[in-house]
Parts: C-alpha cells; sequence; structure tokens
C-alpha cells in the first residue's frame, strides 16, 4: 500500500483507535483526514463519514405522485421544553418547492438558505419561477464544491427537494400584459410542461431524480415501504395526493418503530398542482389531513403487531 | 470620406456635421424621473359589508395614445390583498416585483392556510394583511420621494385588516397615505368618486351595502369613466376580497353603454356648434 500523507503520519494512530468499530481497512491510515485527498482505493473518506452523519438524523421521506409531491420527516423531540409544533424541520425554497433534510440541522439552514438565494438569483434573471431540476443541478454543484477543499467539509445531510413546476403557461414576474394571443412560441403541440418533480442530494453532491426518496436512520424500512407502493408504475399514477400525505405519515411512522426510545413529531408539507389543494404552492399539511394520517399511521403499526402477535400464538 | 471603422454606419460628418454628444455629458444635477411615460388611468374602490370591490380598465396610454390594451393593473398579494395600480406603468412592474419577492419572504415563515370548520372562512394568522401591506407601501413610496426618485403611481390597496373588516387605502407619490369607504385615483377621483360617495358617505352607510351594490356602483362608476376620461378603456379589470378570498376577473366588458348624451355635447372637434 501507498504511504499516507507525511502530514497526517502522526495522527494516524490515534484515529484508528476509535474507529476500530469500522471493518472498512483503509480507515486509520490517514486518508480520512482531509477532504480533496483521495485514498488509493479512491475513496474520499470525509465525504463517506458526512453519510454517516445522515444516517443518525431523523428519517425524512418524500412521495412523488401524479397530482403532486409530499415531503414529510420524523421531528426528533430534543427535549419536553420546546414548544409542540414549533421549529420547523421543512422548509419552503420558493413559493412552488420545499426541501426537507436528514443530518446535522444548521448544515441544513445553511442550505436551504443557499437554495432560496438561488431561487431568488434565478428569478431576477429569468423573471419566472426556478424549474425543480435546476434548483436541484446547482444545489448538487454546491454540495459537491465542499468534497474539493481542504478548508472546507462536506455537508452532513442529505435533503429531498419537492416542487411543482407550472403546468400553466409560464407566469413571468412583473408581466403587464397577456402576450400574443395566439399562444406562445417555441412549444410543441400536445406536449405537456412542468409536474411534479422529487430530487434527493447527498453529501457527495450526488443527485438523482425520485419517485420515492427516504433518507435517515429509518431509511431502509422506508425505502422497503416505498417500493411496495410502487410509485414508478401504477402506484404513482393511480395514487391521490391525499392518499400520499397518509402513505408518507405511515411510513414515518414504520420508520420509527424500529427505534422506539425517542418521542418524535411528524411534520408534512404537501405541493399540488394549480388545480389541486395548494395551487402549485408549497405548504404545510392542514391539521385535520395530519391528524387523520396519523390516526391511520398508528392504526396501522397496531393491525402489524396484532398480527405479527397471531402470527406467534399460531407458531 | 472618413472609412475608418469607427465611423461605420454613422451619418456623415461632412453632410450632417459632427455629432452632438453634449446630451451624454452629466454635469447637472442627476435627474430622476421627471413624469410618467406609459401610463394607466383611474383605478376605484368601495367597501361593502363583507369586503371591498376594487376595479381598473386594462389600458396603458403612451401619452394620448392607447398602446397597451391588456394591462393587467389590478394585483394579487398573497392571496389576501389586491393593489391597483395607476400612473406609470414600468414603476408598476418593479412595484409588482417587489411584492412578489416579499410574498415568497412571507412564505419561508407563514403558516399554512386554515380553514375554521363553522363559516369555511380562511384564517391565516401572521400573514400580511391589506393594512400591514398599506404601510408598508406608504414608507417605501415615502422613502422614494425622499431620494428625489418616486414611484410614480398612486396605488389602492384593497383588503381585509387584522380584525378582517374590509380595509380600502390610497397612496400616492409622495407617500400620502389614507382611508376611507370609497376611493378612485387619477381621473376617477373627480369622475367617480362623488358617485362612490352617494352609494357610502361613511363607513357606516359602507357597512350596509350589498355585494351586488357594490358592484353595480363601481361597473357604474367604470362606464361613465369610459363616457368621459379620454385615456380610458371598455375593458376592465374588477376585484372583490372578502373572508373567503379574491374573485378577480380580468378581461372584462362594460354592457349596456349608451352614447345618446354624446350628440348633445357640443363644442369640441370639427363641431361648428
Amino acid at each position: 500500500m501507498v504511504a499516507p500523507p507525511a502530514f497526517s503520519c502522526r495522527r494516524a494512530g490515534s484515529e484508528s483507535s476509535h474507529s476500530s468499530s469500522d471493518s472498512t481497512t483503509s480507515i486509520g491510515t490517514g486518508y480520512d483526514l482531509s477532504n480533496s485527498i483521495f485514498s488509493p482505493d479512491g475513496r474520499n473518506f470525509q465525504v463517506e463519514y458526512a453519510v454517516k452523519a445522515v444516517e443518525n438524523g431523523g428519517t425524512s421521506v418524500g412521495i412523488r405522485c401524479k397530482e403532486g409531491v409530499v415531503l414529510a420527516v420524523e421531528k426528533v423531540v430534543a427535549s419536553k421544553l420546546l414548544k409542540p409544533g414549533a421549529n420547523k424541520r421543512i422548509a419552503t425554497i420558493d413559493r412552488h418547492m420545499g426541501v426537507v433534510y436528514s443530518g446535522m440541522i444548521p448544515d441544513g439552514r445553511h442550505f436551504v438558505e443557499r437554495a432560496r438565494g438561488e431561487a431568488r438569483s434565478w428569478r431576477d434573471q429569468y423573471k419566472t419561477p426556478i424549474p425543480s431540476d435546476q434548483l436541484a443541478s446547482r444545489m448538487g454543484g454546491y454540495l459537491q464544491v465542499y468534497t474539493l477543499y481542504q478548508s472546507v467539509r462536506p455537508f452532513g445531510i442529505t435533503a429531498i427537494v419537492g416542487g411543482f413546476d407550472s403546468e400553466l403557461e409560464a407566469p413571468v414576474d412583473g408581466e403587464v400584459g397577456n402576450g400574443p394571443s395566439v399562444g406562445a412560441g417555441g412549444k410543441a403541440q400536445g406536449k405537456t410542461y412542468g409536474g411534479p418533480k422529487l430530487y434527493m442530494l447527498e453529501p457527495s453532491g450526488l443527485y438523482w431524480g425520485y419517485f420515492g426518496a427516504a433518507t435517515g436512520k429509518g431509511r431502509q424500512s422506508a425505502k422497503a415501504e416505498l417500493e411496495k407502493l410502487d410509485l414508478a408504475g401504477e402506484g404513482g399514477e393511480n395514487m391521490t395526493l391525499e392518499q400520499a400525505v397518509k402513505e408518507a405519515a405511515r411510513i414515518i411512522y414504520v420508520a420509527h418503530d424500529d427505534s422506539k426510545d425517542k418521542e418524535f413529531e411528524l411534520e408534512m408539507t404537501w405541493i399540488s398542482a394549480s388545480t389541486g389543494p395548494t395551487k402549485g404552492l408549497h405548504q404545510e399539511v392542514p391539521k385535520a389531513l395530519r391528524d387523520e394520517a396519523e390516526r391511520l399511521a398508528k392504526a396501522a403499526l397496531e393491525g402489524d403487531d396484532e398480527d405479527e402477535a397471531k402470527d406467534k400464538m399460531e407458531e | 470620406m472618413d472609412h475608418r471603422p469607427q465611423a461605420w454606419g454613422r451619418p456623415r460628418d461632412d453632410i450632417y456635421g459632427a455629432y452632438d454628444g453634449t446630451y451624454l455629458n452629466h454635469n447637472g444635477p442627476k435627474q430622476a424621473t421627471q413624469s410618467p411615460v406609459v401610463t394607466g388611468t383611474s383605478v376605484i374602490g368601495i367597501k361593502f359589508k363583507d369586503g371591498v370591490v376594487i376595479a381598473a380598465d386594462n389600458l396603458a396610454s403612451y401619452g394620448s395614445l392607447a398602446r397597451f390594451t391588456d394591462v393587467k393593473r389590478l394585483r394579487v398579494f398573497l392571496d389576501t390583498s389586491i393593489v391597483g395600480f395607476g400612473g406609470d406603468v414600468s414603476d408598476m412592474q418593479f412595484l409588482d416585483r417587489h411584492l412578489n419577492e416579499l410574498a415568497i419572504e412571507e412564505a419561508y415563515e407563514t403558516e399554512p392556510l386554515a380553514t375554521t370548520a363553522e363559516d369555511g372562512a380562511v384564517s391565516r394568522p401572521g400573514v400580511l394583511n391589506a393594512a400591514n401591506l398599506h404601510k408598508y407601501l406608504q414608507r417605501l413610496f415615502y422613502a422614494r420621494r425622499n431620494k428625489f426618485d418616486p414611484l410614480w403611481n398612486q396605488v389602492l390597496v384593497a383588503g381585509l385588516d387584522a380584525a378582517s373588516r374590509p380595509f380600502l387605502s390610497s397612496i400616492d407619490l409622495r407617500g400620502t397615505a389614507f382611508t376611507s369607504p370609497s376611493l378612485a385615483t387619477g381621473f376617477g377621483a373627480m369622475l367617480a368618486q362623488p358617485i362612490l360617495r352617494t352609494h357610502a358617505p361613511t363607513e357606516e352607510d359602507a357597512a350596509k351595502l350589498t355585494r351586488e351594490q357594490a358592484v353595480n356602483a363601481v361597473k357604474e362608476c367604470m362606464k361613465v369613466l369610459y363616457y368621459r376620461d379620454a385615456r380610458s378603456l371598455d375593458r376592465y379589470s374588477i376585484a372583490v376580497v372578502t373572508k373567503e378570498g379574491i374573485e378577480l376577473k380580468e378581461d372584462e366588458q362594460l354592457e349596456k353603454q349608451s352614447w345618446a348624451f354624446a350628440e348633445r355635447i357640443k363644442g369640441y372637434g370639427t363641431q361648428t356648434v
């Protein structure tokens, strides 16, 4: 193996002592002490550690269906002295777009601030709302830059961005008239524009578009549940936004079930088309619907427990 | 003849004389907008018992030329208020973009629409209401006036105040602001205001008006304005703001016009009396 860089030799030993639980042999060789240095087998350990930070955070889920997008998060209650319902975890980036993240909350706050800046500067330049793919691209680039330099560390968050790009004629900020009555140019006949969009961005800067996305502590079971919904096929076609809200709530409860130790609050937002309940805006799910979704989620969990108990009895 | 590239495409000095670039040299004081260019005319509004009606025609004039005939001069703010713009259209665009930015910043922090069970009314605690917007715009107009670079508009703000009572106010390019049961800007202040006052002279009278009465009064005034204001149009926008939200119609046509009175008007144009 190639010798580690000289500057980190002295500290390499002490590092290995507390990361010994990790089975990977390259850890503790000194290549994990800094960003922007690859290990000889082609890994950036700082980015991988950032992913670990994400894996400790409360579970976040995003569901995309035909009518819109739902974002949900398991907000772990750090203290009983915090006001219930305060300190929101899901943020609005632009009117038609929201973000939820798992991992280090201050990192997430900075991510949100930057995303809002990108959305604003897009509006300044183009006089129109930023499309979700452009926002994801810009933020992906921003995250990636934080893996390149010694002087910074990667973001300790994985973010799920949901948006509904307007299906209407693109509204122009400050427009005065209706434009040409024969319709805007440059549009293909019969092609639909806009629609619900969901992206997940990782600390490395990697981002993909998803039908359903999950991250945080309970991502394994959440992903398993999302896959069952068949969002890519009929599940996504047929699911209404309200059903998606109920599924999101249930998935958060399922994902939490494995770590029953801590109290949590369920926080959910949604974005519909201009014809839907939120009129194209990113908004919190109304309390009545959220309560209903939570009730169903709890009932579903209890149902599962009873089934399990029954199975055991039969055995 | 001058064949140097920098002279290409320019009027020939030997024929037209040297180019007079003195207007490009700003040696005098800085000059901001001295007068509006493309303008919208009157905006009118009146309160009724459950809300406010506001209207403006769809014309932007370039001097006396009816230049743009599909201009939306009523702008929705945060689904709570309507701002009706009279005066310079480019300043209206600036303000519209500015208010849009403000509305997005509001969306970062605010609670969702909360529908109360009993009356279906939408209550939005903490959302900027029309009274707040009025104050904000007043400070903005006044600050720009103090920079000697005014936003050349007179605007009406229609909506509800913090106690969900109807709210209607006017702000002009100097930051002068006031409220009244009925209001009109521009030519409407002369022609429509007296008619609106017969419908609602006081707040108490406005609180007795029905929605239908208020809408009819406004439509009547729009007709009078079209008859007598030479910078007006028969297509207009009208909005009704109530607790239930905003109903905005942006392409209305003046109905039941009668130009019979025009025959009796003497003393204009080519008439020889």
